[in-house]
């Protein structure tokens, strides 16, 4: 029996099947948004400087150019957050008379052809009066530079402050602290498909549809209706096959609005291809942060007290829905991390810079504040001639449920256990012997840890509590099956790459006895979906896969109420498998396709016990739950050339109950590869006058298959009760922990130098920078 | 520049004559003159390799050749792997070895190891990872990919 089939006594849910989306993926037949053919093309011309005033606008006369000047009532994108002192700072979808970065979109060109637009963007100039622009956080911050927004004095969109009660009491009792600096430079996620988006003009119903590259095709749905002021029942979004995601396609895109509005102007379609160069200068950014990390340290090592301070670049725009607050808040709710530490004080500001916005990218804030964290740790482990593992053990978490010091409730786990299981596998005594040999034949190999937690699948009160004017927590599925006895889900997640059809159709087999590949699950698309918040934060087959639960298991309740009547059995005798009501210990049995005829076409038989249909809803609005992981790379440095190898890297994690472990290993592996590619090469590089100097594949480096070693898995599997079917979220660790594990390892390998990184990034340069400061 | 010139281009064994400029890629022509949409566009500019596509016996990458070069050469896509309902090897190593995830890359992926194997079966691990990292993934991280092109190649050799 292969892994895709399964004992007629065990369950779909945990198996390895193969999964339901592949075959159309791998035969070319994947409908992707810029697959559609459209009748006009749309190009964006962008801003080639960091900051002015239009002052002119040059267009050919022969073709289609509209600026924001057309756009007269159409909104600006102006995201919310009622707390943290954030400013609301708005972004006109076109630029309307002041630039603030590279690749901000002034002016959309309309033609037959993706090349007649192109031709007629290159004719459209602009003359600026230029404004001084403010390149990073220092600049942002000096008083003598000018301010982006006025709504933003000095540049700070956003701070937030907190200190637990007796910190300073504590801090002054004579702990011995360790400080650092940690530095995370600006990446883009990069997916490979770029943002792309088709809007059609209905000319019957006067309905446009939009076809996107978007995360969250509802919330896309109501912020464009919303921007444009046209009745949300008019617009239908779709997201069809996207191209990977990891965040930077939940944010909200000017572009797409204009498309919307074009359509309703033109009363035709009109599509647009973002091409690499404007993904890589205007598709978001993210991670460009500095923290300030103090730990202060009992005589056991035991970290006692934590002070932070984040500072975060959040680029010239707030990105919708989450804000630009999403990275400097998260660092100050999370910064302490998987670790016993009852007094915390942290300020964490957002501010404002002539680059790019920031949004989410997968991990959103946690890959740097784990960084910053780990690096602490390791220099604590030092100072304190401890090994690294012998400080995480000291200091993680051993008590469950666990309230932190900023308030969150870490679920049942096991900290200590994922790090015995990483440490026992890996063999850390031998490794440190080959070490030793390697050092004396001039060769240095380091070995890095990571511990961390990952929460995942939270409801709407922890976005309340960030105080975000909306808070996308719960998710609505409808699970139906219709006269014929076709199965459907129906979800408001939005899955892209995950494997969600899958994963969910296993949990829906499960409860009606019907095999996943019978199943149909039905995503992005407005019109056949209940509203839901879409796919981001790890919190798909928790949330959905808990309101799939719901719904099938009160599909389950129904089918099991008919077949009783059908077959005139007590309903606790009737068991549900291969497609079949059974009375159990008999040969008693009708098909579950003749049940769903007889509950649409029938129904007089069940005499008003039983509601016509077969359609229920599931609902799941879940307080959220925490993964955890250790992560362990071994690398080698190159000291002459500042090169590093990856050679080995680990991973053991609980991500409670595994519902596809191919998928959830599949997760974990790409995590990996981006925190790898993260730790070592992902850098968008700004030059003094915040022109962009990695506008292409061949400057901005993501990992090839050279770069990505080996990587073990290790699971375990605590189950936990704030997640319905038993699963934690697992979609973003990988890329959470592995740039502080390699890092950590590369510090590792040169600990005979005494040099310390903490700089990610840490590319040769740097490496070789920080090794000849040392005279090495 | 913008005057069209006539081509014919063989993708898959049907013969597609398309008027293009002498500008248009290869990609845009299959794509959009011939709507075959299976070959992506990553990059444009030839480092993702997500619209790799195999021209008379070769994997390139179509994004770095324009139509007229290729006309009246012998082009495979994505979309000529399978025969009818049977999927190539190669199609049916990465399903069984979860070397897809959002599947955008996964037809460039696809043409490239299919091209590599057929001139050169007996390619050695170490070669076969260099050739694989010509083309990028932002999913899998790439292990999985490496493992169901080194069971497709056993599969193929047979």
């Amino acid at each position: 029996m292969t892994a895709h089939a399964k004992p007629a006594s065990a369950t779909w849910v945990g198996r390895a099947i193969r999964r339901l989306e592949d075959p159309a993926l791998v035969r070319g037949d994947g409908h992707f948004t810029a697959d559609l053919p459209a009748t006009r093309w749309v190009r964006f011309v962008r801003s080639p400087v960091a900051a002015g005033l239009i002052s002119d606008i040059d267009m050919p006369a022969d073709g289609l150019v509209i600026t924001a000047a057309a756009l007269k009532g159409v909104k600006p994108i102006k995201p919310m957050l009622h707390k943290f002192n954030y400013r609301p700072i708005a972004q006109p979808v076109l630029a309307s008379g002041q630039v603030r970065f590279v690749g901000e979109p002034i002016a959309a060109v309309v033609a037959a052809s993706k090349e007649r637009a192109e031709d007629i963007a290159d004719q459209v100039t602009f003359s600026f009066r230029d404004i001084t622009p403010v390149v990073d956080i220092p600049s942002a911050l000096n008083p003598a530079m000018p301010q982006l927004h006025a709504e933003a004095p000095g540049n700070v969109v956003v701070e937030g402050r907190m200190k637990t009660p007796e910190f300073d009491a504590v801090w002054g009792a004579g702990h011995k602290t360790i400080k650092l600096e940690a530095r995370s430079h600006r990446q883009n996620a990069t997916p490979l498909e770029a943002r792309a988006a088709h809007a059609a003009y209905d000319a019957a119903t006067g309905r446009i549809t939009l076809t996107c590259t978007t995360q969250m095709p509802h919330l896309a749905r109501t912020a464009i209706a919303d921007l444009i002021g046209m009745p949300e029942s008019d617009l239908r979004v779709i997201a069809p096959d996207v191209g990977g995601g990891f965040g930077q396609k939940m944010s909200l895109a000017g572009e797409y609005v204009v498309l919307v509005w074009l359509a309703r102007k033109l009363r035709s379609s009109v599509a647009w291809a973002e091409d690499r160069r404007e993904n890589l200068i205007a598709g978001f950014h993210s991670r460009d942060q500095i923290i300030v990390l103090e730990g202060a340290f009992d005589a056991n090592a035991k970290l006692i007290a934590l002070k932070a301070d984040v500072l975060a670049n959040v680029g010239a725009y707030s990105c919708f829905p989450t804000t630009c607050g999403v990275e400097p808040l998260m660092a100050m709710a999370e910064l302490p991390g998987p670790y016993d530490v009852r007094h915390y004080q942290c300020r964490a500001r957002g501010v404002l810079t002539n680059t790019c916005p920031m949004a989410p990218y997968r991990g959103v804030s946690r890959p740097v504040l784990t960084f910053a964290l780990e690096r602490l740790m390791d220099k604590a482990a030092q100072a304190f001639g401890f090994a690294p593992e012998d400080i995480r053990r000291r200091n993680l978490i051993d008590k469950f449920p666990y309230t932190s010091a900023t308030g969150l409730v870490f679920d049942e786990a096991n900290y200590k256990q994922t790090l015995e299981m990483a440490v026992k596998a890996i063999d850390v005594s031998a490794f440190r012997a080959r070490q030793k040999k390697a050092r004396g034949e001039g060769r240095h190999f380091g070995i890095g840890f990571a511990t961390f937690s990952e929460r995942t699948g939270y409801g709407s009160p922890a976005f309340a509590a960030r105080g975000m004017e909306i808070t996308p927590g719960w998710e609505n599925v409808i699970v139906s099956v219709d006269p014929s006895g076709g199965v459907e889900a129906r979800i408001g997640s939005s899955p892209h790459g995950q494997g969600l059809r899958t994963t969910l159709a296993q949990i829906i087999a499960d409860e009606i006895g019907v095999a996943p590949q019978a199943i149909k699950i039905v995503h992005g698309d407005t019109d056949r979906t209940p509203y839901g918040w879409g796919t981001f934060a790890s919190r798909s087959l928790v949330i959905s896969g808990g309101a799939t639960l719901i719904a099938a298991r009160k599909v389950r309740a129904k089918l099991i109420k008919i077949a009783s009547h059908l077959l005139e059995a007590a309903p606790e005798d009737i068991v549900l498998a291969d497609g079949n009501a059974k009375v159990a210990g008999t040969d008693r049995a009708v098909p579950i396709a003749q049940m769903a005829r007889e509950a649409y076409t029938q129904t007089h038989r069940f005499k008003g016990e039983i509601e016509p249909g077969l359609t229920e809803t599931g609902s799941y609005d879940p307080p959220g739950t925490f993964s955890n992981a250790c992560h362990i790379a071994v690398v080698e440095v190159d000291v002459e050339t500042g090169r590093v190898k990856v050679e080995k890297f680990l991973v053991a994690e609980d991500a409670g109950r595994i519902i596809n472990p191919m998928i959830a290993d599949g997760q974990v592996h790409g995590g990996v590869a981006q925190g790898i590619g993260n730790a070592l090469l992902e850098e968008i590089v700004y030059d003094e006058d915040a022109g962009i100097l990695t506008a292409n594949l061949a400057d901005y480096l993501v990992p090839t298959a050279h770069e990505i070693p080996p990587i073990e898995l290790h699971h375990m599997e605590t189950p936990s009760v704030n997640s319905l079917t038993k699963a934690k979220g697992l979609g973003e660790g990988g890329t959470i922990g592995a740039p502080a594990a390699v890092i950590n390892a590369i510090n590792d390998a040169l600990a005979p130098f005494g040099v310390s990184i903490d700089e990610m990034p840490a590319t040769p340069q740097r490496i070789r920078a920080a090794l000849r400061k040392a005279g090495k | 520049m913008t005057d069209k010139t006539v081509i014919t281009l063989h993708i898959n064994g049907r013969a597609h004559a398309v008027s293009v400029e002498p500008r248009r890629t290869l990609v845009d022509a299959i794509r959009e003159d011939c709507g075959q949409t299976g070959t992506h566009i990553g990059c444009e500019h030839g480092i993702c390799g997500a619209c790799t596509v195999i021209v008379d016996g070769e994997p390139l990458r179509s994004c770095l050749m324009f139509a007229v070069q290729a006309d009246g050469k012998k082009i495979r896509t994505v979309e000529g792997l399978a025969n009818g309902e049977d999927l190539h090897p190669m199609q049916r190593a990465f399903m069984e070895h979860h070397g897809l995830q959002c599947g955008f890359c996964t037809p460039g992926f696809l043409m490239l190891a299919v091209g590599v194997l057929e001139r050169d079966p007996n390619i050695g691990d170490e070669d076969l990872l260099d050739v694989l990292s010509s083309n990028l993934c932002r999913c899998t991280g790439y292990q999985n990919i490496i493992k169901a092109v080194r069971a497709a190649a056993k599969e193929m050799r047979k």
